[in-house]
């Protein structure tokens, strides 16, 4: 069993797992943490922008002002933002028949994996995965494509000028794999694929292996899957959460009795409590409508939103913020907002009770009701003309890079009234406000990310108990920027086996049994003999079928019946057909029994001789020995075939056969 | 031999009180749990006894399922667990468990408040009945036990309305509950896999129909409703709340909307309004094409459709009323219908199955005299119609469902006795399978004939595929050889020399050596050599080697060859061989017995 991985990122990850004939791919992260090299795409035209420098070599022989611009001593690329993309090139994708999907965080790089790349294969996803997915995938092309940028800059790539760059670009890595976003046609392309699945659902796969998702507890739908066959079991473990915010509870015990746990997905601030990041977002947030600022807030537009939002709900009366409107602009929101509401299913027992009553779920519906919330597809058309400040919007991209978040950093960046505050993990805000500096504007960095921590994943790995573990190799250090925190990494015995991007790891299984069946007509045929206590066995003698990987064990059909007695003489004389040998034996034949079967027999002059390892027998009427020895009989006789069978038989009767 | 007994306490050959006994490999489910509605006495509910007489129904049953929330399965669902006792797991699908209360309580207000019973369960019972609920979703494998697992298929028919699949060990039944397998205007089709269970457990409402297309029944039903409007008249459209309702408002809806019609629609207050957020909240059970649009479009907020108040039925002019509860026997549909009566300008459309003994199945008998209480008679004198909307499928459906999963064997319930015989045989006849159709407290037994799982070890897997190949020559087959190891629960078929290393055995060893006398005037070694060369050429296929230490070895047996004392022209050969090669070893001694042939060099 093979693991190739494609992906280092430890949260979005993208490894390829080979297990009894089958590839399947688990998960297709899209590490867009590459957007923050390029410059932010302004949904109108952005002086300050357009002004900024270009970049020359300090030696002034290289000049790429058109592709680079400088900004508060960074270096930007200016073009169409990239994306860093699995690897493709380890394994041929043609030969991926799965794509297991754990949640829609880490779905975004599916149309690459498979359009174009010769994919026949089916995606399996839980409904809330797919749908959601889908807003946030049509959300990213949407931003892509309204703010086209003619020119790509590739010049910058180049390993020699490369090195010659400042700061983050010059240590990025595989930058030629980093690709320019898809387009709606490759992602409806993409999700054509998908075959939805339900927790706990069991599906089979070319009968050879079975795949099962179950509940993670991080997002709606978030799922892990466990990979397993009779005998063998992989789990693997994404984005998971002990936390209990909207979804389902995560199943823990049905990653018992795995051989190998693959680890990804744990949380990206192991250092902060999320609780109290939420205090601190609600009180800056409080803190700056009441001085009369506006709140920033950069956010995707499905997942830790809802609890936001949620939390708002209660916290709006308490601070007095019953006038402030709250706006979410995107042009999915609207479809999040009610996609959130319909999926009960995959919801916390609490809100399953809401929905009984009927009531929706999440509270942000009583907040649309009421004014309070108002939603947007971007900031032209209606919001324009309706928009009030003070008042806090909720936008993506996360990144800064592009969405309607652009403009608002533009509109707002120069007070310090305003706040942005940071409540994704994903980027660093620092970088990511880079390009807008210098900056007025207040920032607040509480990011919220609700996946399982070093603590709570040690406890459930003693918990579950499997006998392998693998995981990214950041998890097997502690975090760079905490280099003394040794507790801030796995800690197992025996040891995490570690991967980054391009690792192969041969996986330690040593399969020694398969599952076949017995058709009843066999198993009624076969007759149990005990050999030990609470032991008993049969000799089977069957014939094999193998069909779609299910074995059968069938009854050997009866031999044609014997010709007519004209060609009798001619088939005695057809030597044996070679079929399986015959069974071993086992036992002893003890020489007392013996001599009484023989009486029994008719074979009275018996004469007895002892030798050092067991007994000779003098038949002296049919002039034929017997040697009875501990593990070994053997029968001398002479031209006498129907005594030898009676001999043969008799001593049978006292062994076992297997 | 394993058996699965299958008994229903009610719909056995009956529409009502569905309620179905199920015992498989040891284990005991009860499949719905309904009320019957053409009764009022103590035939309404499931006979309960046949279980609670040698024992309580909490330590007889391992699970009850519910299939949907029509009261002829849900019905007496609180009797039996609170009045007549159970403690044990419900199983129901999200949008069964969050609907079931709510026509539950209903159904009990009709029956105690109106009609003053005083032997009926409570609200506080529904309460605590529903407690003991545990939500399946569709398609998700849950545990009841160690051994029992259930599973959920879509069933269409109405919202929430499931199919389940029970497993035990190797044995499978699927109950459908109520199905249909045509899509409509807002639920899907039914759907399962090739699951191949010993048993198939359906409905056969339309055992004999084959119902004529959707479009020709909508087309007659507006067609119908039209024309009452036009002379002014008032049409009755009795249904339960949640369910056909739906269906039919979409469709007037959608035609009032069309042709521009005042004509007020008005829908039973009360229900309205959480059937449609029900609907809106639980938008993934319903079809393709409202999933699709629910974000833009509610297909279930209906302009045309107002909430009806009871002084509205006394109002002029044309109107078109839905109201329940469908079979016209009781609540607010019967007072409308008393109203409107006399007046043959007005219209009452049943738009589904009545249960015998309703005023509804009555009327479209023909009855135009009722009898109400109080002695007092009604003449019926409006039009009565029947447009069959119920989804449930018919007899093409029925055989399109066994096609899908293939069962073993097939069984029959609510439906009526007549219509099941029919089915039974067309059955019989198309699939080769056994049917059943027990009516109620008569029990099925099926004998299932299950494969027998195993563990093979691994090596000999490989090497009998690499010599057999996956599928065997029909005229040659390999047979495979080993050792089946019975310990504790588990079954490890292994090679035999496997089997002697685990077992911790020894191997004995059974040899045999004949001597065989031969006339042949050649020398010893010239002997042998003609022996090799006949065996050679008779026994093609096999390994014969003519050693240098003077013996020929075919197989593993062992000849040698030595001049009688006597006479040197008489050859004694010496074969040896063992047990495993037994056969072969007792054919060369007949064979060699016989000499050997002239002519040969």
């Amino acid at each position: 069993m093979k693991l190739y991985c494609l992906s280092g990122h430890p949260t979005l990850p993208c490894n390829v797992l080979k297990f009894k004939s089958t590839t399947i791919m688990l998960d297709c992260g899209l590490d867009t943490t590459s957007v923050l090299n390029f410059l932010p795409l302004p949904l109108v035209h952005s002086p300050r922008l357009s002004k900024l420098p270009g970049w020359v070599s300090k030696d002034g022989t290289i000049n790429l002002e058109k592709e680079l611009k400088e900004c508060a001593g960074r270096v930007f690329v200016d073009s169409q933002p990239e994306f860093c993309l699995p690897e493709r090139e380890l394994l041929d994708l043609s030969t991926i028949d799965v794509i297991l999907i754990s949640n829609y965080h880490c779905m975004m790089a599916l149309p690459y994996i498979t359009e174009h790349t010769g994919f026949t294969g089916t995606v399996y996803a839980t409904e809330p995965t797919l749908q959601i997915g889908r807003l946030l995938m049509e959300e990213l092309v949407n931003f892509m494509e309204r703010v086209p940028k003619a020119q790509s800059a590739t010049c910058w790539k180049n390993k020699e000028i490369q090195r010659l760059l400042p700061g983050s670009l010059k240590d990025a890595v595989d930058v030629w794999t980093w690709k320019r976003c898809y387009s709606l046609q490759e992602v409806n392309s993409a999700l054509s694929k998908v075959q939805l699945v339900g927790y706990s659902q069991k599906v089979e796969l070319f009968g050879a292996v079975q795949v099962s998702p179950l509940s993670s507890g991080y997002s709606l739908g978030s799922s892990n899957w466990i990979i397993q066959s009779h005998h063998e079991k992989v789990s693997y473990v994404s984005g998971s959460s002990l936390l209990t915010t909207h979804p389902q509870p995560m199943d823990q015990s049905s990653l018992k009795n795995s051989d190998v746990l693959i680890l990804t997905g744990l949380t990206q601030i192991p250092t902060a409590n999320p609780d109290g990041m939420l205090g601190e977002f609600c009180s800056n947030l409080a803190m700056t409508i009441r001085a009369g600022g506006n709140v920033l807030v950069p956010c995707y537009s499905s997942g830790v939103i809802y609890d936001l939002l949620e939390c708002l709900y209660q916290f709006i009366e308490s601070a007095n913020l019953g006038t402030t409107p709250f706006y979410f602009i995107s042009p999915v929101a609207n479809s999040s907002l009610e996609f959130s509401q319909i999926f009960a299913e995959w919801l916390c027992h609490n809100k399953q009770t809401k929905v009984y009553l009927p009531e929706p779920p999440f509270p942000h519906a009583e907040l649309i009701q009421t004014n309070k919330l108002k939603h947007y597809p971007s900031i032209h058309g209606d919001f324009s003309s309706e928009f009030r400040q003070p008042c806090v919007v909720f936008t993506g991209h996360p990144s800064l890079r592009f969405g309607d978040v652009v403009h608002f950093m533009e509109l707002w960046g120069k007070s310090s009234l305003n706040t942005i505050i940071f409540t994704e993990p994903d980027f660093s805000y620092l970088d990511a406000l880079a390009p807008y500096q210098p900056l007025s504007m207040k920032c607040v960095y509480c990011p919220i990310d609700t996946r399982l921590n070093f603590h709570q994943v040690s406890k459930l790995l003693k918990e579950v108990q499997p006998l392998h573990v693998v995981c990214p190799e950041q998890y097997t250090q502690p975090p760079v920027s905490q280099s003394h925190r040794s507790d801030l990494m796995l800690e197992l015995q025996p040891p995490p086996m570690p991967y980054r991007r391009c690792s192969v790891l041969n996986l330690p299984f040593r399969r020694r049994y398969e599952r076949v069946y017995i058709l009843p007509e066999l198993a009624n045929s076969l007759v149990p003999s005990e050999v030990k206590p609470g032991i008993s066995v049969a000799t089977v003698s069957a014939v094999l079928h193998s069909k779609d990987n299910k074995h059968t064990l069938q009854s050997v059909p009866k031999p044609p019946p014997a010709p007519s007695s004209k060609k009798r003489k001619r088939m005695i004389e057809e030597p044996p057909v070679v079929l399986a040998p015959k069974s071993l034996l086992s036992g002893a034949v003890p020489l007392e029994g013996f001599l009484a079967t023989l009486q029994k027999h008719g074979i009275t002059e018996v004469k007895v001789e002892e030798t050092p390892d067991g007994h000779i027998l003098h038949l002296q009427a049919q002039d034929t020995l017997i040697q009875l020895e501990e593990d070994g009989t053997h029968i001398l006789c002479d031209n006498n075939e129907p005594l030898r069978t009676t001999l043969r038989d008799l001593v049978l009767r006292f062994l076992q056969k297997l | 031999m394993p058996e699965i007994k299958v008994t229903p306490l009610g719909a056995g050959q009956d529409v009502g009180r569905s309620c179905i006994l199920v015992s498989i490999g040891g284990k005991n489910i009860m499949l719905d749990c309904g009320m019957h509605m053409g009764y009022n006495d103590d035939r309404r509910f499931p006979d309960f006894s046949y279980i609670i007489q040698n024992a309580r129904l909490t330590d007889f049953l391992d699970c009850v399922i519910i299939s949907h929330f029509h009261l002829d399965h849900c019905g007496a669902l609180p009797y039996m667990s609170e009045m007549v006792g159970y403690d044990g797991p419900i199983y129901m699908t999200h949008p069964t468990k969050a609907i079931c209360p709510i026509l539950l309580e209903d159904f009990r207000k009709i029956t105690v408040d109106k009609k003053g019973e005083t032997n009926f369960f409570t609200s506080q019972m529904i309460k605590d009945c529903m407690k003991k609920v545990i939500p399946l979703n569709l398609h998700q494998t849950v545990q009841v036990d160690d051994e029992l697992e259930i599973k959920a298929y879509y069933a269409g028919h109405v919202l929430g309305a499931a199919m389940v699949h029970i497993k035990v060990g190797s044995e499978s039944v699927v109950y459908t509950g109520d199905y249909n397998m045509t899509p409509d205007r807002h639920l899907g089709a039914a759907w399962i896999d090739k699951c191949r269970p010993d048993i198939l457990i359906s409905e056969s409402t339309y055992a004999t129909t084959i119902r004529d297309s959707k479009r020709c029944r909508e087309r007659d039903f507006l067609k119908k409703v039209h024309e009452s409007i036009e002379r002014g008249g008032k049409v009755l459209i009795p249904v339960f709340a949640l369910g056909r309702a739906q269906e039919l408002c979409i469709l007037l809806e959608t035609f009032w909307e069309r042709m521009n019609l005042k004509a007020p629609i008005y829908f039973s207050t009360g229900l309205t309004e959480k059937a449609n957020h029900y609907y809106k909240l639980f938008i993934t059970w319903t079809n393709q094409k409202i999933r699709k649009t629910f974000v833009q479009r509610n297909m279930f907020e209906f302009k045309h459709i107002k909430a009806f108040d009871r002084s509205y039925a006394d109002n002029p002019g044309p109107m078109v009323v839905f109201a329940t509860p469908g079979m016209l026997h009781a609540g607010q549909s019967l007072q409308i219908f008393k109203k409107w009566a006399g007046n043959e300008k007005n219209m009452v459309i049943m738009p589904g199955y009545c249960v015998q003994g309703t005023i509804g199945h009555k009327i479209l008998n023909g009855q135009r005299k009722l009898e109400m209480e109080g002695r007092a008679t009604l003449d019926v004198k409006l039009q009565v119609e029947y447009m069959s909307f119920s989804a449930h499928a018919d007899a093409k459906g029925i055989m399109q469902l066994i096609r899908m999963a293939e069962p073993r064997n097939m069984l029959l319930v609510h439906g009526e006795a007549v219509k099941m015989e029919f089915l039974k045989g067309k059955i019989e006849q198309e699939f080769s399978i056994d049917c059943y159709m027990p009516a109620n407290g008569e029990t099925t037994t099926v004998t299932t004939n299950p494969s027998v799982p195993v563990d093979m070890s691994l090596s000999l897997l490989k090497r009998e595929m690499a010599l057999g190949g996956p599928l065997p020559d029909p005229k040659k087959p390999r047979t495979m050889h080993g050792t089946l190891i019975m310990k504790e629960n588990s079954l490890k078929l292994v090679s035999s020399e496997q089997a002697l290393k685990e077992l911790g055995l020894n191997e004995h060893q059974l040899r045999f050596t004949c001597r065989v006398q031969l006339q042949d005037p050649h020398s010893d070694a010239d002997t042998l050599h003609r022996i090799y060369t006949h065996l050679k050429n008779v026994l093609k296929g096999y390994t014969i080697q003519h050693l240098p230490d003077s013996t020929v070895m075919v197989e593993s047996i062992v000849i040698k060859v030595s001049s009688s004392a006597e006479d040197s022209n008489t050859k004694v050969l010496l074969l040896s061989w063992s047990y495993q090669d037994e056969d072969l070893g007792s054919y060369l001694s007949s064979l060699l017995k016989k000499g050997l042939p002239p002519g040969l060099c």
